[in-house]
């Protein structure tokens, strides 16, 4: 008798959490499912629209003049790359020596002050940044270049590696610090070979966020990088980029245009991810070969 | 901290008082058995005997526990092992009496003798060391413990005094042999009683002050001394 | 080899507040020597004073003498004085980016030795020494020195302490993470290494200390209540407090 009524009371409890368990399990899976779907969306149009434009030639001549059919974006994606590079080669030393400083002697107003900074810089838009290096580096120079591209791009990459990196150095446990300490190994030594390589996966993994942002900027390359219709390998000089191009081929009047930015977009997608692949498969196999 | 702990120590305590106790009882029997040539006296400390072997055992028992779960340190340690040693000591001061109660037993099927020795004055020593070194127990006085340290010459003495006699009225009167005999050994017992409190009174000395007081006094210096 | 410790009014501070009220103590060389006492006593702190290690925490200092063999760790640098004195730590902390080899052999590497065989030898022995050489021979470059037990690491952990040939090997509650298994494996590697090693063990667990240590070191409050063998700690120790922290009087 006692029983029975338990068993039914317990019945009746587990029913109305087992509704609740069900609803929130759902969804949170109903809404992963609607992150993705904008990705897959996106992809999915772009493969669409731009894989009949993708062969051998568009990946590999420059652009033709207006009216001529073929041609393609090579030098936009060399040009990109090597923007890029400029960029990395700016931003990441700087971003993550930021976050070496903000994490090992930031807790201070000074700190606070660098901190705040980066976060500000984080939030300017895109093209405020590109205006500003077109007043410093354009205008002093006198001339567009794939530098000044590159020094724009770099700029937007420096808070984001810092932060990150600031971020996964705070997540190593003191012990681990204190070990090496322990061992008679110097400060800078410690936070160089020992923090920094524990933190290592988070720091790239911010720093390929970084980068893949950087990638896909367009603003900042109107006025700094410009934008070139051939082969350039002169870094001081206006250079094509893959977004730029892009870009300009979409707001023109030619469906010839048209259908190479489609492939172009589509390009740009492909690039990044594989980059962020590469590098990923390349660290984490040096990972536990771990040279001090 | 550690309550029941310490509750088990007090209890381990007022096991050996009830021990001490019964030992005491036992002694004061005998010589009362002696007195009187009792012989239904006799049979209650062999009764009281079994009761204090269940005791011995019960306290061991309860320190053996208390050693191995406890893990106790400095003077809760020195506490526990005195316990036992004196337990042991206890058990013997029964052993005793019920070898004076088998002399009784002899003598009281032999005719009665007076042998101008007076044994319950030796008993009397004999239990006041024993009630004393479990007075020094009880109120952990290592100064009291002394004292009886210091009668164990004493009861020595008597001892001795008793073997002459008794050795001269065994020369003179050879027909008395056997009462003097078992005289003598009754006398012997009693002055075993005295080592044994005399050993109660080394391990609560032991105990509080930490020091190892063993085999320092005596004539000889040993605290067991005989001829 | 080890060598003695002398510490002479040691005081040490948290920022303004006092932690250490001067201890004087004298360690002898080659032997182990607990120190005993309850939550917030100083121990740790005494110890990390030792090394050297308490001054990486913000804001806290330390003064007084503390000679290690002939030198005064105040004279020498900090690096220095934490290439002489190993410490092993509550948790075990290896790196978790490094093989087992490299772990053992941070200590050398990062301090600049580029000898491949000396190091090979130098991480054998000292594993060896930590007892887990043949656990863990076939693999030491290919498993991460994470990926050990409990104990193992911990062992571990010794083992890239002693491989820097340290005259002094502090060790804060090594065992105290550890399953009773690993617990006696560490106190018959404690004995091992007393003969060559001068040894400090923070303890909490006072059968630890009466184990393996020669003499024992109370504390309280900040101060050294009571250093003696530690026979005569455990069985009948001079201080009262000693005596109430041992038997459970007070926590």
């Amino acid at each position: 008798m006692s029983n029975g009524n338990q068993t039914l009371g317990v019945q009746r409890i587990s029913l109305r959490r087992r509704i609740a368990n069900h609803l929130v399990t759902y969804s949170a899976l109903g809404a992963s499912v609607l992150v993705i779907v904008p990705l897959v969306a996106i992809f999915g149009y772009l493969l669409m629209k731009g894989i009949g434009s993708i062969n051998w030639a568009f990946l590999t001549q420059i652009p033709k003049p207006v009216g001529e059919p073929g041609g393609g974006m090579g030098n936009a994606i060399v040009g990109s790359a090597i923007i890029l590079l400029i960029a990395s080669c700016f931003g990441i030393p700087l971003g993550i020596g930021a976050g070496i400083f903000l994490a090992e002697f930031g807790r201070n107003k000074f700190g606070n002050i660098v901190r705040f900074t980066s976060d500000v810089l984080n939030g300017v838009p895109s093209i405020v940044v590109g205006i500003a290096v077109y007043g410093l580096v354009v205008v002093t120079q006198k001339h567009f270049s794939a530098l000044a591209g590159g020094v724009a791009l770099g700029i937007m990459m420096i808070p984001t590696v810092a932060r990150s990196t600031e971020e996964m150095l705070l997540m190593v446990p003191r012990t681990i610090r204190e070990a090496a300490w322990g061992l008679g190994v110097p400060q800078w030594r410690t936070t160089l070979s020992v923090t920094l390589k524990t933190a290592s996966a988070g720091v790239i993994t911010g720093t390929m966020l970084a980068f893949a942002r950087a990638a896909g900027e367009t603003a900042p390359l109107l006025f700094t990088a410009f934008g070139n219709q051939f082969w350039n390998w002169n870094v001081n000089q206006p250079t094509a980029a893959l977004p730029l191009q892009v870009f300009v081929y979409a707001i023109s009047p030619f469906d010839e245009w048209h259908r190479q930015a489609w492939a172009g977009a589509l390009v740009l997608i492909i690039l990044i991810v594989a980059a962020v692949t590469a590098v990923r498969i390349v660290t984490s196999r040096g990972m536990y070969r771990g040279a001090a | 901290m550690r309550t029941r702990f310490h509750q088990s120590l007090d209890e381990l305590k007022e096991k050996l008082l009830r021990m001490g106790g019964l030992a005491e009882q036992a002694v004061d029997r005998a010589v009362d058995a002696y007195r009187r040539r009792d012989v239904s006296l006799a049979q209650r400390v062999f009764e009281g005997e079994r009761q204090i072997n269940v005791m011995e055992r019960e306290i061991d028992e309860l320190a053996l526990d208390l050693l191995a779960m406890q893990q106790p340190m400095a003077v809760d340690l020195r506490f526990i092992i005195a316990v036992v040693k004196i337990n042991a000591d206890l058990e013997r001061v029964g052993d005793q009496a019920v070898n004076v109660v088998q002399r009784v037993l002899e003598l009281a099927k032999l005719p009665e003798a007076d042998l101008h020795v007076d044994i319950p004055r030796v008993a009397e020593v004999a239990a006041t060391m024993v009630r004393t070194s479990l007075e020094a127990f009880i109120y952990a006085r290592p100064d009291v413990a002394e004292s009886v340290l210091k009668t164990d010459n004493t009861l020595d003495e008597l001892n001795a005094q008793t073997y002459h006699a008794m050795m001269a009225v065994m020369q003179k009167s050879p027909e008395l042999t056997p009462q003097a005999l078992n005289t003598l050994l009754i006398s012997r017992n009693l002055e075993r009683v005295g080592d044994h409190a005399t050993n109660i009174a080394e391990d609560v000395i032991f105990w509080v002050r930490g020091a190892d007081v063993r085999h320092q006094f005596g004539p000889y210096g040993t605290s067991a001394s005989h001829p | 080899m080890g060598v003695g410790i002398n510490v002479r009014d040691l005081k040490a501070w948290f920022g303004a507040s006092e932690a250490l009220h001067g201890i004087n103590m004298n360690v002898g060389a080659n032997g182990v020597t607990a120190i005993i006492g309850p939550s917030g006593c100083g121990k740790s702190t005494f110890v990390r004073c030792l090394n050297r290690m308490h001054e990486t925490i913000p804001g806290a200092t330390m003064k007084g003498e503390v000679t290690v063999g002939d030198v005064s760790i105040l004279e020498q640098s900090a690096v220095d004085v934490r290439r002489r004195i190993g410490m092993v730590f509550q948790k075990p902390n290896p790196f978790p980016t490094m093989s087992i080899y490299d772990n053992v052999a941070a200590g050398l590497k990062l301090n600049g030795m580029r000898n491949r065989s000396k190091t090979d030898e130098i991480v054998e022995k000292s594993l060896r020494q930590s007892a887990l050489w043949e656990e863990v021979k076939d693999t030491l470059k290919k498993k991460s020195g994470a990926s050990l037990s409990g104990g193992q690491q911990q062992r571990l952990c010794i083992a890239r302490a002693l491989a820097v040939a340290p005259e002094v090997l502090l060790m804060d509650e090594p065992a105290s993470a550890l399953d009773p298994i690993s617990t006696g494996k560490i106190e018959e590697l404690i004995e091992e290494l007393k003969q060559n090693y001068t040894i400090v063990i923070v303890t909490h667990n006072m059968q630890q200390a009466a184990r393996v240590a020669g003499f024992t070191g109370f504390f309280l409050m900040g101060n050294l209540i009571e250093f003696d063998k530690t026979e005569k700690i455990f069985t009948n120790p001079s201080d009262k407090r000693t005596e109430d922290y041992i038997t459970g009087r007070f926590g």
